[in-house]
Formats: C-alpha cells, sequence, structure tokens
C-alpha cells in the first residue's frame, strides 16, 4: 500500500465518524462495552467451531448498514492486515488432517475447520474495531475510554496522537514526495538516507511540540484535555447493550445455527 | 508481526490485558507525580511523529524488501520508560482501531510485546547501561542494535508463546520458533541501525534537543551495567526454563487452553469490560497450583473438554453447514434490506 492511499484511507475512517445516524448517536460508552462484548464472546469459540460463528456476521452487517458504512471499504482494510493471520492458520490443514466430516462427497479435514474458523474470528474481530471507529469517533471512543476509568493521562495522549496524525502524516509526505523526485531508478532509498530523513522529521516534530505547548499554555492547559459537553446515557443506549447482550449470549450457548439447518431439513423434507 | 484477536483464547487475551494495564496504570502513576505540563503535548505529537515515520518506507539493503521503523527504542531514548511505554500504548491501540492492525482484544498482547519490552525493560536495563552518557556515537550505535535486537526478540517469542496457549493455530512450537526469531532477528539489525542514524543525526544536527528533552524528563536512576547483566541472566535462565517446559508439555497445554475456553462457556454470561479482565486474571490464579483447581472442581467444567471436539457427526455437521449457509443468506438480505429502505426516502448523500 503506498503512502497516499494510506493517508487518505485514514482520513476517510475519520470522515465515516463524522455522519449522523442511529447507530452513531447511540452513547459511545455503550457501543465499547457492545464492541467488547461482542470480540469476547466470537473469540471464546473452540477451534473448530466455524457454523457457530456464522450468526455473529449479523453484527457487523447492521451496524455498516444501520451506520451507513461502505462494506466495500471496510471489507478491503480486513483483507489488508489479514496476511499474519492467515500465515498462522495456513498450516492448520497440513497438520491436523483427521477427516472429521465428509461434505458432498468430499472428506474435510479439522484443519480446515480450524483454519476457516481463525480466517471467520479475524473477519469478525477486525471488522467489528473498524466499525466502532467508524460509528464512534476517534475522540468518542477516547471519552467513553476515559469515563470507563482508563488513566485520564492515557487518554489525553491518545487525543493529541490522534490530532497531530494527520498534521505530522502530511509533512511526512510532503518529505517522501521531495524523496521520490531526487531518488532517480530506486537509487538513495536505502536505510541510511531513510534515518535522515526521519531525522530531519523528529526535529520538526520537536519543535513542533514546543510551539504546541506554548500555544496550549496560552490557552490555560493545566495538563488536561477536557471534553465539551457531557455524555449521558439514555435509555436507547441500555436496550442497545441490553440487545447486544442478548444476542451474543443466545449464539454462544444454543446452537443457533445447527437448529436453522435442522428446521430446514425438517420443512424441506 | 502483531497478535491478531483471531489467533488468541480469551483467558491469554485477558491476561495479558490485564498486565498491561498494571504496567499502564504504574506508568502514569509515576508520570503524574514525575513530569510537568510539557511533557504531554511532545509525548502525543512523538507518537504522530513514528506513526509519520513508519508511513515512510525503506529499502532494506542487501534484500530489496522495504522495512519501516519500530519506534519503541526510539521512544524509550527520547522520553525515558514511562511516557514512552505511554506513547507506545497509544500509538498501538490507534493502530489497533484505524488500521485494524491485530485487534481489540490482542491490543494488551501488542502493547506488552511491542511496549513492555523496549520501554520498561530493554530500554532502562540495557540501553542506559551501555549507551552511558550518549555522548560518543559508537556506544550509542552498539546500544540501540543490542537493545532493538533483544526487544524485538522477546516480542516475537511472546507471539509465538500466546498463539501457542491460545491453542488455536496448529503451527508447531519449535517451527514457528524457528520461523519467528530469524525474522526478528534480521529485522531487529536494521531497525537498530536506523534508530542509531536517527538519534546520531539529531545529536550531530541539533544537540541542544537531545539535553533538553534529556532535561526536561524525570530523572531515570541509571542502573549499573552488572546490575543490568544480572538481570539479563536470570532472564535468561528463566526463559530456557520455560521453553524446555513448553517443549515438554506442549500438548498439555493446548487441552489446558481448550479446557480453559470450554470451561468458560460454562460460565455466567456477564462480560462487562473491567469484570471480564478481573475474571480472566481470577480464572488465571485459580489455576496456579496452590489452588488447588479450586475453580475446576467447584464447576462442573472438566466434563467440558470432552463436549469440545467430538461433539461434529456427520447428521449434527450437515445441519451446521445448511443453517450456516441459510444464517449468511439471511444476513445478507438484512443487510440489502436495510440499505435499500435506507436509500428510499433518504436523500442524503
Amino acid at each position: 500500500m503506498n503512502f497516499h492511499t494510506q493517508y487518505f484511507d485514514l482520513g476517510r475512517l475519520d470522515r465515516l465518524s463524522y455522519r449522523r445516524t442511529a447507530v452513531h448517536s447511540l452513547d459511545p460508552r455503550a457501543k465499547v462495552i457492545a464492541t467488547g462484548l461482542f470480540l469476547v464472546t466470537v473469540v471464546s469459540f473452540p477451534k473448530y467451531d466455524v457454523a457457530g460463528l456464522v450468526p455473529f456476521l449479523l453484527f457487523p452487517v447492521l451496524a455498516a448498514t444501520l451506520g451507513e458504512i461502505p462494506i466495500g471499504f471496510i471489507l478491503r482494510k480486513v483483507l489488508i492486515v489479514s496476511p499474519f493471520a492467515v500465515f498462522v492458520g495456513i498450516f492448520s490443514p497440513f497438520l491436523d488432517t483427521r477427516t472429521v466430516a465428509v461434505i458432498a462427497g468430499l472428506p474435510v479435514s479439522a484443519g480446515w475447520l480450524s483454519f476457516a474458523s481463525i480466517l471467520l474470528k479475524f473477519a469478525l474481530t477486525v471488522s467489528a474495531a473498524l466499525l466502532l471507529v467508524a460509528t464512534t469517533s476517534f475522540p468518542g471512543v477516547c471519552h467513553a475510554l476515559r469515563r470507563l476509568g482508563c488513566p485520564p493521562i492515557f487518554v489525553s495522549q491518545l487525543l493529541f496522537l490522534y490530532r497531530y496524525l494527520f498534521v505530522l502524516a502530511e509533512e511526512a509526505m510532503r518529505i517522501v514526495r521531495a524523496w521520490d523526485m531526487r531518488a532517480f531508478a530506486g537509487r538513495g532509498r536505502g536505510a541510511t538516507v531513510f534515518a535522515r530523513l526521519v531525522g530531519v522529521l523528529l526535529i520538526r516534530t520537536l519543535d513542533r511540540a514546543e510551539r504546541i505547548y506554548q500555544a496550549m499554555l496560552c490557552r490555560g492547559f493545566a495538563g488536561d484535555i477536557p471534553r465539551l459537553g457531557t455524555l449521558r446515557l439514555r435509555s436507547v443506549d441500555l436496550v442497545f447493550v441490553a440487545i447486544t447482550a442478548v444476542f451474543l449470549g443466545a449464539c454462544r450457548f444454543f446452537p443457533v445455527t445447527e437448529g436453522i439447518g435442522l428446521l430446514a431439513q425438517g420443512i424441506w423434507r | 508481526m502483531h497478535m491478531a484477536d483471531a489467533l488468541l483464547s480469551p483467558a491469554v487475551g485477558a491476561t495479558l490485558w490485564a498486565g498491561t494495564a498494571a504496567v499502564g496504570g504504574y506508568a502514569s502513576k509515576k508520570l503524574k507525580v514525575q513530569i510537568n505540563d510539557r511533557t504531554i503535548p511532545l509525548m502525543g505529537v512523538l507518537g504522530a511523529f513514528i506513526f509519520a515515520a513508519q508511513m515512510i518506507n525503506f529499502t532494506i539493503p542487501g534484500t530489496g524488501s522495504s522495512g519501516h521503523l519500530g519506534g519503541g527504542m526510539i521512544l524509550a531514548i527520547l522520553l525515558g520508560p514511562h511516557a514512552a511505554f505511554l506513547t507506545m500504548a497509544s500509538v498501538l491501540t490507534v493502530q489497533a482501531l484505524f488500521f485494524a492492525d491485530g485487534g481489540l482484544l490482542a491490543l494488551g498482547c501488542n502493547i506488552w510485546n511491542l511496549g513492555v519490552y523496549p520501554c520498561c525493560l530493554v530500554y532502562p536495563l540495557l540501553y542506559r547501561p551501555l549507551a552511558g552518557e550518549g555522548r560518543s556515537p559508537g556506544r550509542i550505535l552498539i546500544a540501540s542494535v543490542l537493545s532493538v535486537v533483544i526487544a524485538l526478540q522477546l516480542g516475537a517469542f511472546s507471539v509465538v508463546l500466546e498463539t501457542l496457549l491460545s491453542g488455536r493455530s496448529e503451527l508447531p512450537f519449535g517451527a514457528f520458533v524457528l520461523l519467528m526469531q530469524p525474522i526478528h532477528l534480521a529485522i531487529g539489525i536494521v531497525e537498530g541501525f536506523v534508530t542509531a542514524g536517527i538519534i546520531g543525526y539529531v545529536a550531530a544536527a541539533r544537540p541542544e534537543i537531545l539535553e533538553s528533552v534529556a532535561a526536561a524528563r524525570p530523572v531515570g536512576a541509571g542502573v549499573p551495567l552488572a546490575k543490568a547483566l544480572t538481570v539479563f541472566a536470570l532472564l535468561a535462565v528463566l526463559t530456557g526454563g520455560a521453553f524446555s517446559w513448553f517443549a515438554s508439555t506442549q500438548p498439555d497445554g493446548l487441552e489446558w487452553a481448550i479446557e480453559r475456553v470450554t470451561g468458560r462457556g460454562e460460565l455466567s454470561e456477564a462480560e462487562r469490560g473491567v469484570a471480564a479482565v478481573l475474571r480472566g486474571l481470577q480464572e488465571k490464579t485459580a489455576f496456579l497450583p496452590d489452588y488447588g483447581f479450586k475453580a475446576a472442581a467447584a464447576e462442573p467444567a472438566p466434563a467440558a473438554p470432552a463436549a469440545a471436539w467430538p461433539g461434529i457427526e456427520a447428521g449434527t455437521s450437515a445441519a451446521g453447514v445448511t443453517g450456516a449457509a441459510i444464517v449468511l443468506v439471511l444476513v445478507g438480505l438484512i443487510g440489502l434490506g436495510i440499505r435499500s429502505a435506507g436509500r428510499r426516502p433518504g436523500s442524503t448523500p
């Protein structure tokens, strides 16, 4: 992925988070808690379970459609970060070759099941995290974390980092553009030049930090970033968390997929 | 080498989260006493700097593949261990949320692997004694290459351990270690040279910056070299011990992990943020030998492992496939339905 796409992708996720939909207007804390529950439930499935995981797709699909987030965009991001999970999972089919089922005449080994389970879990967890940001906005998540007991200094740190991420990415983009123009045929792309470039960026960053600090002092900074307005939990938020919890619990402890399958087979006959 | 949610079991994820939260709480408490307001924006902007620097790729000499900066060690050199740890944690949080690198549950593991090791362990124990006052370029070079390499080796080894304990992957311990450690040795050497290059460049171009940064940050008591070496010898022995233990009991470790997961299914379903973490910790301690499997005895958990795997028979697996297909179609239809319903009256593009 090249530099510019990476940068604009970042901005796009940020822009998506300022839409006004039912999902966006839920309390950030409710969404953080629901996402947490979702992740723990998905990850708690044993390694050979594939069918049980399928109903969980409803959660990201609902979040994306109700929140008007383009699914293709989320899927592309999921795909980009998948190599490590695929790398670790791809060995399973070759190492765990016990046949556990015969589907349409083809023997299926336990390894393929666990590989599929890893992939499904990966898609579910990664898209849940992305959708949390896309529907809550990063500052929203930060303030929710703070209200949920995260140390204030860490939350300030996150907010600063996020604010200056865009500024410094532009700074870096300028440097890279200049570098591209001067590095003919890939020459001068080695680690030494890189260290110099990053050194320059670091010096600019440190100077900027000093200026920011002075500017913030002028505006009454005393070591903390307060939020304008307070968060208020409405009954909608509580209902949302409760429904999520019930849905997750039902899908975790009851074989929903098998049930639907058996029902369908029964109707078919 | 970010750890991914999909490879984690809840017990391992929760334990690492608990560990990371403990270190984070300690670091922020320390910082609150030690720093002035100036450090807070500095930390934030340096975190953003790590990101910007990671967006720039460079060619690794001799291979043609591209690498980028990890950043834990350079933050520690500039900010000191506590502030660097919090900065690194924030960088990884943003990575997990925005780039979906790793995941939220695996964030605990990632902060531990890439934050705790370089900032809280290797920097104070190895870099500081080796680099000394930080005036000689040779010492900086040796110190940063060694520190980055060791921090990355510890991190890579932890990824292996975490994956193994979670029991989600079939990859055997030996093969996984042999894959991970050499790759990260190469990455570590390159990153060490780059780190030294950056620090060296800043020291040459604007020496006052490093001095003022060093003056602004809390005075970390330098650890004498002999003491540091003792700690590392101890660590080596511990790692070796853990290594051989896993090598010999690895299948049990796997079974243990599966049992953990299924045993957990029997417990109540109230899993709210902090409570889940605390319970993970509690379960962990319940499995220490002293407690004598108290939790397992109280719950009907021992029966669970039997049900975990062989539950699949021809009939149920066919039902599973049919059900999965139907659920998939249903979910898709729900999504499409909402989308088109939203589009018809909605004129908001």
